[in-house]
């Protein structure tokens, strides 16, 4: 289910716009089970949930092929859902067991799923932008029709490895597609206190590249411009800019204090929730109350089997404190 | 098999041609590394073999540039990145030791980063505080990344060859003024493995540890103080990170006297690990305490005041002879 792919699409729209539901709904049970593992004192460090703002990974991750690949950040846990990766070893590794993705070193801003193309979430703003325009780079001189998506939030636009990348990505025409989730926030600061310009997308003209505004509460909206963009990057005419503005619901993450979202602002949001907007738009086009309903409960039932699976890991022992430091190093994978 | 003389410069230049024939992945990133062959010269030809793709000529961006290296890295394609001089370094340090030195441990090992950081020091040419610092102990202090720092021709090429078949992230540091030295350097390959200090030269009454530019001191240093019947033994570490304690140690155990020398700044310098590694494997040994003689905690300044700033062999040659008293 999880890896949609682009013909399934034409063959049967419908059970792939189902799809499309299901994985938002897993995502969304997933980062509530998520803040409530770490009040629990379960999730070690923090954890930055993408509530509200599933459609972006969701509809996205539709239009790349199964061997393509994904960087997003720490907010990063819907990538890797949409990316085909098992929400049971994504769900160990927040909690930062053996069986996690990243074998319980990363937690939370770590995970990585290479057999699916999920080359890393990562902890530190915008520095996954140029290693994932070396990815691209990777497959345009292997003449591999393989695409990049980096996923990042406002924040990172205003890195300077961000633009750094914008230039080389759109010189060396890599197959990128760079795809920012404008939810209005970094950490506490507000767009409107952190970025020069309202549209972020409005940036590729100046490297002569494509930059596009969409919903980023609509999966089929994200999932139509990151077709468009991975059809120029696969023609060889490099990358695009995409910008889903979106919102966020949740504090920055699940450890952070301070009130700076204005609570009558959150009212606003829940009508803007991709989850039932979609839902309705499901149900214009024929689907029933009752094949949701199923796929909202597959979905429950999906994250508590993951959940369970977690709680009954172990966590890494001790003694495998310098394993992997090096590469040369076995892991003691059980 | 024939041996020729070679500067350090040709020997790395040779080294990783040899390299880009053997793995035909192998990508050169960079600023003027392309027909202008590198600001030293050490890729001179390069371009012309191997073609822009390979070679490939970018923007003035270090962070960048390291991260596009660590994508092609994680892809299987091994990379090398020019950072022009190591002074530039800190413009991309957090592509090197949060992204490049760690992402095999917390991935779980799912990725690997085999790339190479080439980084030039210029501290003994008078280029002015911003690009004449020796950093190396920066990069000790990360773990997950291996140090190689060359002081000669032969050590170079070998190291080299060692680094482009190392499956981790390697800083390769190289000391311009030691891009003339030439040495005998054999035409086959070899590879010198990281963590085997190489003793330059054996002696008994006292262990000079010397790095980069610092060794070709300490050995003019260590034939001026056997005429006074000093017999300085010089080891050369080669590798930092790994760094082969064992054979500095087996050589205090023997002099029973220690000076470690450095250009890099002498507070929380390389000397400093080396002195407390030997305090812990071969204290007992020790006959006086352990002397460091390394860059002044200041600026790097201009020429011809630079000199200031860096251990002359004059400087070694004093403190070896307070070492014996």
């Amino acid at each position: 289910m999880a890896e949609l792919k682009l013909q399934d699409r034409n063959d049967d729209p419908r059970a792939a716009h189902l799809s499309l539901y299901r994985q938002m709904l897993t995502i969304r049970f997933f980062e509530e089970k998520a803040i409530e593992l770490f009040s629990q004192g379960l999730i070690p460090g923090s954890t930055h949930p993408c509530i509200g703002q599933e459609a972006i990974a969701v509809g996205a991750c539709a239009a790349l092929r199964p061997d393509d690949f994904a960087l997003a950040t720490y907010r990063g846990h819907g990538v890797a859902i949409a990316k085909g990766s098992p929400p049971r070893n994504l769900m160990a590794e927040l909690l930062t067991r053996v069986t996690g993705c990243s074998r319980g070193r990363g937690g939370s801003m770590h995970l990585c799923d290479v057999e699916r193309g999920l080359l890393g979430t990562n902890a530190i703003v915008a520095a996954h932008i140029p290693i994932a325009g070396g990815v691209a780079l990777a497959s345009k001189l292997r003449r591999r029709p393989q695409v990049t998506a980096c996923f990042f939030g406002d924040g990172a636009t205003c890195e300077g490895e961000f633009f750094e990348t914008l230039n080389m990505a759109a010189l060396w025409r890599v197959p990128l597609i760079l795809i920012c989730e404008n939810n209005g926030y970094a950490i506490s600061v507000p767009t409107s206190l952190s970025q020069s310009t309202p549209n972020i997308a409005d940036r590729a003209a100046g490297f002569g590249i494509p930059g596009v505004i969409v919903d980023g509460n609509d999966p089929l909206a994200v999932m139509g411009a990151v077709e468009t963009a991975a059809a120029r990057a696969r023609a060889g005419e490099g990358p695009t800019l995409i910008e889903c503005k979106t919102v966020r619901w949740e504090r920055h993450s699940a450890f952070s204090s301070g009130k700076y979202a204005d609570p009558q602002e959150a009212l606003k949001w829940k009508t803007v929730d991709p989850i039932p907007r979609f839902a309705a738009i499901l149900r214009e086009g024929g689907t029933g109350q009752e094949e949701l309903d199923r796929e909202v409960a597959a979905a429950k039932a999906e994250v508590e089997v993951a959940v369970e699976f977690a709680l009954n890991s172990p966590h890494p022992g001790p003694e495998t404190i310098y394993e992997g430091v090096f590469a040369e190093d076995v892991f003691a994978r059980e | 098999m024939s041996s020729r003389i070679l500067s350090m410069a040709q020997a790395i230049n040779e080294a990783i041609a040899e390299e880009m024939r053997a793995q035909p992945e192998l990508t050169l990133l960079g600023q003027d590394i392309g027909a202008y062959g590198g600001t030293f010269g050490v890729y001179r030809g390069l371009y012309e073999e191997f073609g822009p793709e390979r070679v490939r000529d970018g923007p003035l961006c270090e962070s960048g540039t390291v991260g596009f290296g660590i994508g092609l890295a994680i892809s299987g394609m091994r990379a090398v990145v020019e950072l022009e001089f190591i002074d530039f370094a800190p413009l991309a340090l957090d592509q090197i030791v949060n992204q490049a030195a760690k992402m095999h441990y917390f991935y779980g090992g799912q990725l690997t980063v085999p790339l190479v950081i080439r980084a030039p020091i210029a501290s003994r040419i008078g280029m002015g505080p911003q690009h004449s610092q020796s950093l190396e102990s920066w990069f000790m202090h990360a773990p997950g990344l291996k140090v190689a720092i060359p002081s000669n021709a032969y050590d170079a090429k070998g190291l080299m060859k060692t680094a482009l078949r190392d499956p981790n992230p390697v800083v390769f540091i190289e000391n311009v003024k030691l891009y003339g030295a030439r040495c005998e350097t054999p035409e086959k390959e070899y590879f010198i493995p990281f963590g085997q200090a190489r003793v330059m030269r054996e002696g008994t009454s006292a262990t000079v540890v010397a790095l980069s530019a610092t060794v070709p001191e300490a050995m003019a240093a260590a034939e001026a103080l056997a005429e006074e019947r000093i017999s300085v033994e010089v080891i050369d570490p080669r590798s930092l990170s790994p760094l082969d304690s064992g054979t500095i140690a087996a050589s205090v155990r023997k002099t029973g006297r220690l000076l470690v020398t450095h250009d890099g700044y002498r507070t929380c310098g390389v000397a400093a690990e080396i002195s407390q590694r030997v305090i812990e494997e071969a204290f007992d040994y020790l006959n006086a305490p352990i002397m460091r003689v390394a860059g002044a905690d200041a600026p790097v300044p201009s020429s011809p005041l630079y000199r200031q700033a860096v251990p002359t062999r004059e400087a070694l040659i004093e403190a070896v002879r307070q070492l014996m008293k």
